[in-house]
């Protein structure tokens, strides 16, 4: 059976609880993406137009540095959220994302989304209030990152 | 009805003389170095007769009685575990061998040694470390042979000191059991003497050489006054109404931050307290690396190796060492061996620097006032030297 | 209060607990660079060697010292076992050091052990970092020798870099002979690395198991621990379906020395396997 947009968003964890109407509206900004293995998503320093929930496969997110190459921060997979640099000034992506897997997203438009939150600042508080939870588990989950508790004795 | 006779006093060196006939090794309290200390004894006279001593928090000192009551003091900075759990013991030796080596075991030595003047608390005391090294699904076999071999001829105290709060622990200050003997020393006038109670048919025995004779009612009632007077004299007192569950609930209570301001994690308390078994484990070479040992020696929560792991210690602060520490004696203690580790000594609060005082501790997580007496905290000084 | 999970020690009868057996070193193989394991075959004669995964041995080395280590071989055999352990002291310095042939003492094996028993008829959800995954490796080979008595295992392991996966050759075999899944996470990625890049805590929350009939093991650094049993929590997995692998200065391992006491528990003889409710209220609290 074939899930129609609008029943995958309904029934994903990340807008659980959201307005029907706004269902609607975030369905109507999103499509169905493919990436094959070792794809660009974005690139560092792009437009941040858009962001993504994976449905499959793994990305990693990346940073250009000198003399070490793209290096992997961090990976996202199934279930997980990519990109928030769309949802604030100047809107352009800090990080690149590359697939490291054969990789299924649902995109959305993230420019459109944007005004239309600026239009309705009701749905504005509610994406906003789900991204920042986003955003603070990813960055928990970087500080225990950043502690290197495997590493060598204290 | 536990059976009574009275010893006349001039009869005690005889006590002394039946244990050495039956090889027993004499311990008991003899003055040193400003303090009664437990020692090796040879003969009754060793005893610190006329002696008395005078303790408060964070303070010790002898005194001279005006009597000759051989018993006339409480407790000192000794306690019986160094005796039944000697503060260093060698496990094993081991030496090289070609590419491996060879271990030596120490068999444990079944010691006889009689205790002389075990008070009550300290009856109680042997019993909580018993518990702790026999009742485990491991025994200690050392400690077992010298437990084996022991002689506890107990004394009942003719008075409690400033820092002494058995009362109020239910370990004294009158001993109901774990003794070959016990004697309730009585002067009265021109008569010293000692009513006895047989604890065991060895104390019958070591007993029955020395002249004797029954004890009267009236010189009965005269021991159980004392014992009753004693009760009354504690200088401190411990509410234990809940305090597993009060410590338990409190683990993060200011009081610790407090006490952590004053302790000097020094130790002391560990040391002199009668129930404290922590041991380390030291594993040593001789210079050419050929033969090795390992010891066990004392050790103690307070030091901030106690609690190593891989790169730090757990309890690095002095506040959580003092925490883990009264913690364990008062509550989780009995979790582990289903009574309480503290029996009310006192030594603690005595031998303490600056006098923390385990009891005004207590009182003062439960939230209550400072008591009357309590509190000293080494501030206040008496200067009433001998 | 919460049942104790059972404690079996093994002390040839009437010998002096504190007298070590003597061991011969099979092999001494360098995984990582600070991490190495000793496989070890009794010294003289035949003896055989029975534990229970989740325990512990206390490991001599002649003249320098003692230490507790986890048993990290298959619990099947009982000719040999072995011991993973990072170089974190002298001992493990010392240890590091030895060679084929050369003999260390052997005290255990101590301690409880994970919940194998238990989990039959359950899923399984096995979450370990670092040197961790050592100690639940006599887990693994016991579930996999049983796979028929439980149903979903899932094991999520967390390294520092991809140079420090321990037991890659095995896990890789686990993985395609057995129904078992296996997701490796790493702190840092290095070049040429594919795989997931990231906290292990993270894998917790779309790993596929069902919270109603689980059981979860967990060992590794505290703070990971800490936040795995919340992402455990947050899954749906009560504090009785959750088992914790503690670790605390050791001394002699058989409850005299007091050094491993955490609350009122010694770890040598209650854990090192503790199941969550019992430690709950304790667990996480600075300095206890």
């Amino acid at each position: 059976m074939i899930q129609t947009l609008e029943g995958i968003v309904s029934e994903h964890p990340f807008f659980k609880g959201l307005d029907e109407r706004y269902i609607k509206l975030v369905a109507g900004c999103a499509k169905n993406v493919r990436f094959d293995e070792g794809q660009i998503v974005f690139r560092e320093g792009d437009a941040a137009d858009q962001f993504y929930f994976i449905r499959e496969g793994l990305v990693a997110v990346e940073l250009m540095i000198p003399q070490r190459g793209f290096t992997t921060l961090q990976t996202v997979g199934e279930g997980d959220v990519l990109g928030w640099s769309w949802l604030m000034p100047p809107y352009r992506w800090r990080f690149g994302a590359r697939t490291l897997q054969p990789t299924r997203a649902l995109a959305f438009d993230g420019k459109c989304l944007r005004n239309k939150c600026e239009e309705d600042h009701d749905l504005g508080y509610e994406l906003l209030k789900r991204f920042t939870f986003v955003v603070t588990e990813r960055l928990e989950a970087t500080r225990l990152q950043l502690l290197d508790l495997y590493g060598a004795p204290a | 009805m536990p059976e009574h006779l009275v010893l006349g006093r001039e009869h005690l060196q005889g006590l002394f003389e039946v244990l050495k006939t039956r090889n027993y090794q004499i311990f008991g309290p003899t003055v040193r170095d400003g303090a009664i200390v437990y020692d090796e004894l040879s003969s009754s006279e060793e005893l610190p007769i006329g002696w008395t001593d005078e303790q408060e928090g964070g303070r010790y000192r002898l005194k001279k009685r005006n009597d000759r009551a051989c018993f006339g003091y409480v407790v000192g900075p000794h306690s019986w575990k160094g005796f039944l759990h000697p503060p260093a013991a060698r496990l094993w030796q081991a030496s090289r061998n070609g590419r491996g080596f060879q271990i030596l075991e120490e068999k444990p030595v079944k010691r006889k040694m009689a205790f002389i003047g075990v008070r009550a608390c300290e009856i109680h005391a042997i019993a909580v470390q018993d518990k702790v090294f026999l009742s485990g699904t491991v025994a200690d076999s050392h400690y077992q042979a010298r437990r084996d071999g022991n002689f506890v001829l107990a004394v009942n105290c003719g008075q409690a000191g400033n820092t002494c709060f058995c009362a109020s622990m239910s370990t004294g200050p009158k001993a109901d059991s774990g003794f070959d003997l016990a004697l309730t020393e009585i002067l009265e006038g021109e008569q010293h003497y000692f009513v006895v109670e047989i604890g065991t048919e060895l104390g019958r025995e070591v007993l029955s050489g020395i002249p004797q004779a029954a004890a009267s009612a009236a010189q009965v009632e005269k021991a159980k006054a004392i014992h009753a007077g004693t009760a009354t004299q504690m200088g401190r007192s411990m509410d234990t109404t809940g305090i597993k569950e009060l410590l338990y609930a409190n683990l993060e209570n200011p009081r610790w931050d407090e006490v952590a301001a004053r302790c000097l994690t020094c130790a002391n308390c560990t040391m002199v307290c009668p129930t404290c078994f922590c041991s380390t484990v030291e594993d040593v070479t001789d210079l050419t690396g050929e033969h090795a040992e390992r010891w066990r020696k004392w050790d103690s929560c307070f030091t901030t190796d106690f609690s190593y792991i891989h790169g730090g210690s757990v309890r690095a602060t002095a506040k959580s060492r003092y925490r883990q520490w009264m913690t364990h004696k008062l509550a989780t203690w009995i979790d582990q061996f289903g009574s309480s580790g503290c029996v009310g000594c006192g030594r603690c609060i005595t031998w303490c620097p600056v006098g923390i005082d385990i009891t005004e501790e207590v009182r003062a997580i439960r939230g209550g006032p400072p008591s009357a007496n309590g509190g000293h905290s080494g501030k206040e000084r008496h200067d009433t030297d001998a | 209060m919460a049942p104790q999970l059972e404690n079996s020690i093994a002390t040839r009868a009437g010998a002096d607990p504190m007298l070590p057996a003597l061991y011969c070193i099979e092999r001494l193989r360098h995984e990582t660079d600070d991490t190495f394991t000793i496989e070890l075959a009794p010294a003289n004669g035949s003896s055989e060697f029975h534990f229970l995964s989740g325990q512990f041995n206390m490991i001599y080395v002649f003249g320098v010292g003692e230490v507790p280590i986890s048993i990290s071989s298959d619990p099947q055999n009982s000719k040999t076992f072995q011991h993973t352990t990072r170089v974190v002291g002298a001992v493990t310095r010392g240890m590091g050091h030895l060679k084929k042939g050369d003999t260390v003492g052997v005290r255990g094996p101590y301690g409880t052990h994970w919940p194998v028993e238990e989990a039959e008829g359950r899923d399984v959800i096995i979450v370990t970092g670092g040197i961790g995954l050592a100690p639940l490796r006599p887990a693994l080979y016991h579930l996999m020798a049983n796979r028929e008595k439980y149903h979903k295992i899932v094991l999520l392991y967390g390294a520092r870099t991809p140079e420090d996966i321990l037991y890659r050759r095995e896990l890789e075999r686990w993985r395609s002979k057995f129904d078992l899944e296996i997701q490796v996470t790493v702190d840092r990625g290095t070049r040429g690395w594919r795989g997931n890049v990231g906290v292990v805590t993270t894998m917790i929350g779309r790993s596929p198991f069902d919270p109603s009939n689980a059981i979860a093991m967990a060992c590794g650094p505290e703070v990971m621990m800490r936040f795995a049993v919340m992402e455990f929590e947050r899954r749906g997995l009560s504090s009785d379906s959750i088992y914790l692998s503690m670790e605390r200065n050791m001394k002699c391992a058989i409850g005299f020395c007091g050094h491993c006491q955490y609350g009122p528990a010694f770890i040598c003889k209650e854990g090192p396997v503790f199941r969550f409710d019992r430690i709950e209220p304790i667990f996480g609290k600075a300095e206890i």
